[in-house]
């Protein structure tokens, strides 16, 4: 390993440097482009996106030197998101920003605790314009053609032969284990989103995006985040996903707008983290308060630069592509 | 594989370890059996559970296994410590050994040196692995260095490496030579392998 303490030198090689440069100017001219408004937000805030498994990282603003433990608490900011809202009802037109993003315990081939984000808002795009926009960005990327779409029902009913929205936790354990995958002894029958991670990881994205990169779309109702429902009798979430060569590069949501729905979800996370044994994340936020002002209908998407530049270099590990990795950052 | 960094382990009494903690070379107890995490992939929707998908060696049978945690999950850590011993002589099925740093002696069957036997020479250093104090794995150094005892003579003049014989060394064992060693040469064999890497002296 590269840990040796005296080894100053970049994990990732010039090459890999200049091409992430070179992606950066691609990308903003990109937005500019569209008209998109490039925007910076706080890496540390009071408030935080509230999610079952992102774990931020919290920090505290410490009024003396001595105490550096004591003080008001802040969290780095596992993406923009609640910040770049806050402009949005303010007024904004579309906007993006290249920032960091922080999350705790995500350390592994494809994860780095500290890697930079691209994230942009559409002001008044539906989910179809928002999934348009980002196979745009996905083509200027990878030069691959425009993505494929394909819905998550459509799918694990392709490579599993299920309908994960009536499938229940015990049925896709039975799939799983005629799949042959490893299971964890720990998940519980009942888990149902649980069941259909591992089996979206172990059985469906090692399928995407290898002749073009691929849009996922309309994720289990349960799995909806700060997306939007759509349909009464068996609702989905107007959330997507993009892959590209079996790896998830973004995450992109037709936003909520409802200030009371977004109150409900919090609560019920902070209810499943508590569970989990997790400390709880303040339900409260400036968010709330700038989406009871009005959230324009917008859509907003996130991607992981970091594993985009590892794609179009062809590295294996996010590690050849960031000048210095969190062990030996 | 078993070095510096992982013997940092060795010495801590039995606990657990978090997913949080899971890595390559992390030592572990399922079911009563001490086993080596080889391989460790995080794999995580970007809105969904962790997963740490983990390739695990027993390190007493030498056979893999594939297991899945999930985020929260733990092991047990496994009291294995790598301690650094002496060979001391061979009584019937048993090899002793000796502890350099407690002079403690330990010992092990044919069965559990395996092909081991076959460069042990008395007072060699070898690595020995421990699991709740009793030994269970010893590798030998890599490379060692044996006398040959007995072999067929080469023909004369041929320095050709490819042309091979069995020849028999000092410690009883068969190793494929080039057709150049004679009896009385000493050669340099990788234990890892048993292939013959050169000759030291004639």
């Amino acid at each position: 390993m590269a840990a040796e303490s005296g080894d100053f030198r970049p994990a990732a090689s010039w090459e890999v440097l200049h091409l992430r440069a070179r992606l950066l100017r691609r990308i903003r001219r990109f937005f500019e482009d569209r008209g998109f408004l490039e925007v910076e937000t706080p890496l540390l805030s009071a408030d935080t996106v509230i999610d079952r498994y992102l774990d931020p990282i919290p920090v505290t603003l410490f009024a003396a030197p001595q105490q550096m433990t004591e003080g008001p608490r802040r969290w780095l900011q596992t993406s923009p998101e609640f910040a770049m809202k806050r402009l949005l009802a303010a007024g904004a037109p579309s906007i993006y920003q290249i920032t960091r993003a922080f999350r705790g315990g995500e350390v592994g081939r494809l994860h780095n605790p500290e890697f930079t984000i691209v994230e942009w808002y559409g002001v008044e795009d539906d989910m179809r314009q928002g999934m348009q926009l980002l196979s745009d960005l996905a083509e200027l990327l990878f030069q691959q053609g425009a993505a494929e779409r394909i819905s998550y029902a459509a799918a694990f009913e392709r490579w599993l032969g299920i309908d994960p929205h009536a499938a229940d936790g015990p049925k896709l354990a039975v799939v799983a284990e005629r799949q042959g995958i490893a299971v964890p002894d720990s998940l519980p029958m009942e888990d149902r989103d649980g069941w259909l991670d591992l089996l979206l990881v172990e059985c469906v994205e090692p399928h995407l995006g290898f002749e073009s990169p691929v849009i996922l779309y309309d994720y289990p109702a349960t799995q909806a985040a700060l997306a939007r429902l759509r349909g009464d009798r068996t609702p989905v979430a107007e959330r997507f996903e993009l892959y590209f060569r079996g790896i998830e590069l973004a995450n992109g949501y037709h936003e909520l707008m409802d200030p009371e729905e977004l109150r409900c979800r919090n609560q019920q996370i902070n209810r499943l983290r508590h569970t989990d044994g997790k400390p709880l994340l303040p339900e409260s936020s400036r968010l709330l308060a700038a989406m009871e002002h009005g959230l324009p209908p917008c859509t907003g998407v996130a991607l992981g630069f970091d594993r985009s530049v590892m794609l179009v270099s062809g590295a294996k590990e996010l590690s050849e592509v960031i000048a210095f990795p969190s062990e030996i950052a | 594989m078993f070095s510096a960094s992982a013997t940092k382990w060795g010495n801590q009494s039995v606990g657990t370890y978090k997913t949080s903690d899971f890595r390559k070379g992390l030592k572990v107890q399922i079911d009563g059996e001490p086993y080596l995490m080889i391989e460790m992939n995080f794999v995580k929707p970007g809105k969904g559970n962790a997963f740490y998908k983990c390739k695990l060696k027993n390190l007493l049978r030498g056979t893999a296994l594939d297991r899945t945690y999930k985020g929260g999950d733990s092991l047990e850590s496994a009291d294995v410590e790598e301690i650094d011993v002496q060979y001391l002589y061979r009584q019937q099925d048993m090899f002793v050994f000796m502890d350099n740093k407690t002079y403690e002696q330990y010992e092990l069957s044919s069965d559990q040196i395996d092909d081991s036997w076959k460069y042990l020479k008395e007072g060699m250093g070898c690595s020995m692995m421990l699991f709740n104090g009793n030994p269970i794995i010893l590798s030998p150094p890599n490379h060692v260095e044996l006398k040959v005892e007995y072999c067929e003579p080469g023909a004369k003049g041929d320095t050709a490496t490819n042309v091979t014989k069995p020849v028999k060394v000092e410690t009883g064992a068969e190793i494929i030579c080039p057709s150049f060693i004679n009896m009385g040469n000493v050669i340099k064999v990788d234990t890892r392998t048993g292939q013959y890497v050169e000759r030291v002296s004639t």
